[in-house]
């Protein structure tokens, strides 16, 4: 099983890919899933969220969950 | 309460009144704001000559949605109608309707002002410009 990891905007562009597939094992918190798809730290401004909730970094994922990063939001 | 993200151009004045018409017919209602924001042409001192504006399917509705239920409990406001435009958009195209409902003026004004703000600060949405010189993301929205 796996997690379903997301980018949107210019995290999107900088990791070059919208989706990845991550292998759960080993998989605790958001913060986890990071290091599985990146060699950087986390920036301080990038947002999480876990199956479509906001999420703080040290949240526990599991087994099929879907996480998102993006960078502060833009819209209105 | 309705709450959508819109690929295509929308007309925000026709919206209301349609959504007045169907979803409010009877006299409970004595009082709407309205607040329309569109695309300017200038930005942190550039002219700006379209914009890509990018949402989370399936979060950023749901996330809406959550702000307009805590708008109606916190205001006791009657109904909303919240649109929001994504693609590609150029100067003077609407991005933005939230329209509010309400037996009295104070709770309409303050809900709607509020939905906008938590809208701008939490929605998961992103502008992307073209400027002469080519793109780039937003880093951060006005404020106010």
């Amino acid at each position: 099983m796996s997690i379903n990891v997301r980018f949107f905007a210019s995290l999107r562009e900088r990791v070059g890919s919208a989706t990845l597939l991550v292998e759960a094992e080993g998989i605790r918190t958001a913060r986890d899933v990071w290091a599985a798809v990146s060699d950087q730290p986390v920036d301080e401004d990038v947002l999480v969220a876990i199956n479509k909730d906001y999420a703080a970094l040290d949240r526990p994922v599991a087994d099929g969950d879907e996480v998102a990063f993006f960078p502060p939001v833009t819209g209105g | 309460m309705h709450v959508d993200i819109r690929p295509e151009p929308f007309d925000p004045w026709q919206e209301v009144a349609a959504y007045r018409a169907v979803q409010l017919a009877g006299g409970a209602i004595g009082a709407c704001a309205v607040f329309v924001g569109t695309m300017r042409d200038f930005n942190e001192g550039d002219s700006v000559q379209a914009m890509q504006l990018e949402h989370y399917p399936g979060m950023t509705e749901k996330h809406l949605a959550a702000l307009v239920e805590q708008a109606i409990t916190t205001h006791e406001l009657s109904d909303a109608l919240v649109l929001h435009r994504v693609g590609k958009l150029t100067p003077g195209a609407d991005i933005v309707l939230v329209a509010t409902f309400s037996a009295h003026r104070k709770t309409a004004f303050d809900a709607c002002r509020e939905i906008m703000e938590a809208l701008k600060s939490s929605a998961p949405l992103w502008k992307k410009e073209t400027l002469a010189s080519g793109e780039r993301w937003v880093a951060e929205n006005t404020p106010g």
